[in-house]
């Protein structure tokens, strides 16, 4: 996959269709790979990675990529262009600087997964056919793919391509997954026990904004967080319960917007099970308002801030008449 | 430093039986930023408003806090009374110590302590009020008029006496309403159509009204002042301008066999036809639904048949857009649809008729001209019985599905039954009449001396009691009823029995509610802005009722509820300029991502976005998109100002700031 990615990327930078490739390299190490933009053959030839660490949604970085000259190529994975969307929905990225190729992509591997199972300090991952080759300076293992997927793969809402130009590999469908079960457990806790467990968890933040950072939905000019006049403004917090505000201010401002991307949960170095509050929303409004899926199609309107006249001016029109 | 004053008024006892307000006005005298705390007996009084005035002057006050009824009372009152004390009208805040605190408890400790809490806020919100100022907008000097029928035509005939231009939309080919299909009116007796006709030839002579008639509101949009509307006329396949109501080409068409709605269906019209002898404007439609030549493209006899050439098959719907300052809605009434009370045989026995039918029935312009034959065999009836509030005042179980009715009084049915009762005995003294009523209700000038007319000198059979069934046997009508007086049944060989079916707002009005954003009540009527004090205005600005839209009403109380209505539309047309509303959304463009979601949940479209150039901090310059609020548009709802992700949205008079400040006061 990764030599038919580097072959395409290299056509379309010569044949000047794009200057500029978004993409992933290695990070510190071979499991933390990062996004990057390559400006040239040989440095995509030598840098570009893709493997089972390819996490990244890369659709952010276009937010800053497509307001330069000249077009940039992206590669996506099925649930990055559901991000891709949501963001041209917003008006964030020029569509007509990117050129979008869509990849397949079977899950991801969480290296906390294989850490859980022993297997540290890897120097290389290799997917032969469902089965993880990996080499540490301890020597090789070997596991199945499935065993240390990342908890949004197992879950996955979609293999198909909502958004691309072309596509390398294989399209595939809308999932029947069951990304809500664990909303639904947490549902079930009393209130207390509720509170007790997200109290628990998001007193863990430290505040490092790596979730607001990293969320294709988070790209304000300025954020809440940091505009002194919002009175949400970024101080210090004087109990946990200060750092519990800030997630769940930020899962109200990208409700109806948050594709369920799960690079929140994926980057938060406390592992804050954040998806979950996402989801919750999600459940909510395809509960309460019928399925819908931010970023499934350019300019669909969230069915809390669409307002039309004649389906919701009923609303305000007085249902009960006159003195009882 | 903001110097705030606060007023706790006594409201008589009103507020002061419940709330210590000498405590609550003590109390304010440590919050942050008082200088002055008093209380008084009457604050919207004039000595009250004094009181105010001068301490403004006297400890040179910037903010006023005013602890009072709601501020739907009198925020306008003391906005006026330290504005005349030289402070911005906006540095005004009103804590509403009555209608949410002193009226909902008996509790004085608890009322005081609310009161002092929410005077408290008050002060938090007033030391951050910033001096507004309104702008204004022009007034489009044109007024629209939703409804051809006696309302609409009044309410246009007033509109356009004082000199302003009026657009009549009607949706059918002719104006004049109900009224005009009447026989007699009650209790004077004098003929409908000879006071209602000679109205709808004003309204087609005077210049300053223009009729739409065979129109319909599409689109409406705007706000006071400025409405857009866009009014769909629909293809009448004929010229208005060249036909000249000859009937020619109604006489000639082969297409005879058409229900003639002006006569409830009683008879047969045309395919092209003109409703009535004395429709305005006097010119043919054709009934796209019939005819020949629009649907198989062949006959085209009018058209060779007219003399003017106003015939043209290829008319499309058009759409005209208009502005107007001011909408008046006359959408008026329908009878309920009766087939669903099967006991009284509507649709079993043609001689079951409703009180409509029966107008048509007895008018020398109707299907029989003004003979009274019964519909099924043309025979003269002897024997006639009223049915009263057939679908009026049906209280219902809901749990046992929809009601058929409706819970409330049609208020016409008991006069016109009396005069139709009266008028039949005047043609044909030797029928035999009988009313089943629940009450007579006859309040209004002359309206019960009528009614005693008919009992007393017509021998009328009234009965206090309902029919229970109505059976056609042999060519009669035996109706059972019950008398309640008597306590005993009543069988009844009738040869026609009229329902006084209820009346209904028209169909066309809820959507039409909609499109203006106006208020209904459960029975689609609409809602006044107060029922006492605002009879015919809407909730929404410059939009006003006339009619029986609004309720059910006779033909002289529609007639000065359409003048009042006129009244009103004139004040505000008069009007060189409006005052906007200074409580407007803003956007800060350095915060604004562009994202659109305020666009979209602005129920009034103030919000549009443009790309805007902006020096970036590196002295780079970036074209960004961002919001722009039109303050002549925005109402001040705070929509956006809640959708918006980064608070680049805030609303003057409302800010977030204010409103957080509140919140912590109460929270304190």
């Amino acid at each position: 996959m990764q030599d038919e990615l580097i072959r395409r990327a290299c056509e379309l930078l010569e044949d000047g269709t794009v200057n500029r490739v978004l993409g992933w390299q290695k990070g510190q190490f071979v499991y933390d790979i990062t996004p990057a933009v390559f400006t040239s053959v040989e440095e995509v030839k030598n840098n570009f990675v893709y493997n089972d660490f390819c996490g990244a949604n890369l659709s952010k970085y276009l937010r800053s990529e497509s307001e330069k000259e000249g077009k940039v190529l992206v590669f996506l994975k099925p649930c990055d262009t559901y991000s891709f969307n949501q963001l041209l929905t917003e008006y964030k990225i020029h569509r007509d600087n990117v050129y979008a190729v869509g990849i397949e992509c079977y899950g991801k591997a969480d290296v906390e997964k294989l850490r859980a199972k022993g297997i540290d300090c890897i120097t290389d991952v290799k997917n032969e056919n469902g089965t993880l080759k990996i080499s540490t300076i301890y020597g090789e293992e070997s596991v199945p793919a499935m065993d240390v997927m990342a908890e949004r793969c197992l879950n996955c809402k979609s293999k198909k391509h909502v958004a691309y130009d072309e596509l390398i590999g294989e399209d595939g469908e809308v999932l029947d997954s069951h990304r809500f079960d664990e909303v639904e457990e947490i549902e079930k806790m009393s209130a207390e026990e509720r509170f007790k467990f997200w109290q628990s968890q998001l007193s863990k933040c430290i505040r490092c904004n790596a979730c607001r950072n990293v969320c294709p939905a988070c790209t304000c000019e300025k954020c809440v967080f940091d505009n002194y006049d919002s009175g949400a403004f970024n101080k210090a917090p004087a109990n946990s319960f200060e750092e519990s505000m800030f997630h769940i201010i930020r899962a109200f401002h990208v409700a109806g917007r948050c594709t369920d991307c799960g690079e929140c949960s994926r980057v938060c170095p406390e592992h804050i099970p954040l998806h979950l509050l996402n989801r919750k929303f999600i459940k909510d409004y395809n509960e309460l308002y019928g399925p819908f899926m931010a970023g499934a199609e350019v300019g669909q309107v969230s069915p809390v801030v669409d307002y039309t006249k004649d389906k919701d001016a009923e609303a305000s029109v007085v249902q009960k008449g006159g003195a009882e | 430093m903001q110097r705030i004053g606060v007023f706790v008024c006594h409201c008589g006892t009103n507020i002061a039986a419940t709330v210590d307000v000498k405590a609550v006005a003590k109390a304010m005298e440590k919050e942050p930023g008082v200088v002055f705390s008093t209380d008084y007996t009457y604050m919207c009084s004039e000595a009250g408003q004094t009181l105010v005035q001068d301490s403004i002057k006297k400890y040179g006050l910037t903010g006023v806090v005013i602890c009072s009824c709601s501020p739907h009372m009198h925020e306008l009152t003391f906005q006026k009374a330290i504005a005349k004390a030289g402070l911005n009208p906006y540095m005004l805040e009103i804590a509403n110590i009555r209608e949410q605190c002193s009226w909902v408890t008996k509790d004085i400790k608890v009322a005081t302590e609310k009161a002092i809490v929410l005077a408290r806020a008050a002060v938090a919100k007033v030391v951050l009020n910033s001096p507004l100022t309104s702008g204004t907008t022009q007034v489009t000097k044109r007024a629209l008029v939703i409804g051809g029928g006696i309302a609409g035509m009044q309410t246009a005939l007033d509109i356009a006496e004082a000199g302003f231009k009026v657009d009549l939309v009607e949706k059918n080919p002719s104006i004049g309403g109900k009224m005009a299909q009447l026989d007699k009116t009650f209790p004077t007796l004098d003929c409908a159509s000879c006071i209602v006709t000679p109205k709808m030839v004003d309204v087609g002579q005077n210049e300053n009204i223009r009729i739409l008639s065979y129109s319909e509101v599409a689109e409406v949009s705007g706000f006071v002042g400025n409405f857009d509307v866009k009014i769909k006329r629909k293809a009448r396949y004929v010229d208005e301008d060249k036909c000249t109501g000859c009937g020619a080409c109604t006489e000639k068409c082969p297409m005879k066999k058409i229900p003639n709605e002006f006569n409830h269906n009683l008879n047969n019209r045309s395919c092209i036809y003109i409703p009535f002898a004395q429709a305005v404007p006097k010119v043919a439609t054709i009934d796209p639904r019939y005819c020949l030549m629009l649907n198989k493209g062949k006959c085209g006899i009018c058209s060779k048949v007219c003399q003017a050439g106003a015939i043209n098959y290829k008319a499309k719907d058009e759409y005209i857009e208009e502005k107007y300052g001011a909408i008046v809605v006359a959408t008026g009434y329908e009878q309920i649809k009766v087939d669903k009370y099967d006991e009284y045989a509507y649709s079993q026995s043609p001689d079951v008729v409703t009180s409509l039918e029966y107008e048509r029935l007895m008018n020398a312009a109707g299907p029989t001209n003004g003979h009274l034959l019964r519909p099924s065999d043309g025979k003269e009836p002897k024997k006639i019985v009223w049915i009263q509030c057939v679908g009026s005042r049906e209280t219902c179980d809901p749990t046992k599905g929809p009601a058929r009715g409706k819970p409330y009084c049609s208020k016409v049915c008991c006069m016109y039954t009396a005069k139709q009762a009266i008028l039949t005995k005047d043609h044909y003294p030797d029928t035999d009449l009988y009313v089943f009523y629940i009450d007579v209700r006859t309040p209004g000038k002359n309206f019960d001396e009528f009614y005693r007319r008919a009992v007393e000198q017509y021998n009328v059979h009234y009965i206090k009691g309902q029919v229970g069934k109505v059976t056609p046997e042999n060519g009669k009508l035996m109706v059972q009823g019950s008398d309640l007086l008597l306590g005993e049944q009543v069988h009844i060989e009738a040869d026609m029995v009229v329902l006084s079916a209820a009346i209904e707002p028209s169909p066309t009005a809820r959507p039409l509610a909609t499109m203006l954003t106006t208020q209904m009540d459960t029975n689609d009527f609409f809602t006044e802005a107060h029922p006492k004090l605002r009879p015919v205005e809407s909730a929404t600005a410059g939009i006003f009722l006339s009619g029986m839209c609004q309720g059910p009403k006779d033909i002289p109380e529609t007639v000065a509820q359409a003048s009042a209505a006129a009244a009103k539309v004139i004040g505000l047309l008069c009007k060189k300029e409006l005052t906007n509303n200074a409580c407007v959304a803003h956007p800060n463009e350095m915060m604004c991502n562009g994202c659109s979601q305020c666009q979209g949940v602005c129920p009034y479209g103030a919000i549009t976005y443009v790309e805007k150039e902006f020096r970036m901090p590196d002295r780079t310059t970036k074209v960004r998109r961002v919001a722009q609020v039109n303050e002549a548009v925005c109402q001040g709802c705070g929509a956006c100002t809640v959708t918006c992700p980064s608070g680049a949205m805030d609303l003057r008079g409302f800010s977030n700031q204010e409103i957080m400040a509140e919140v912590d006061a109460i929270c304190q």
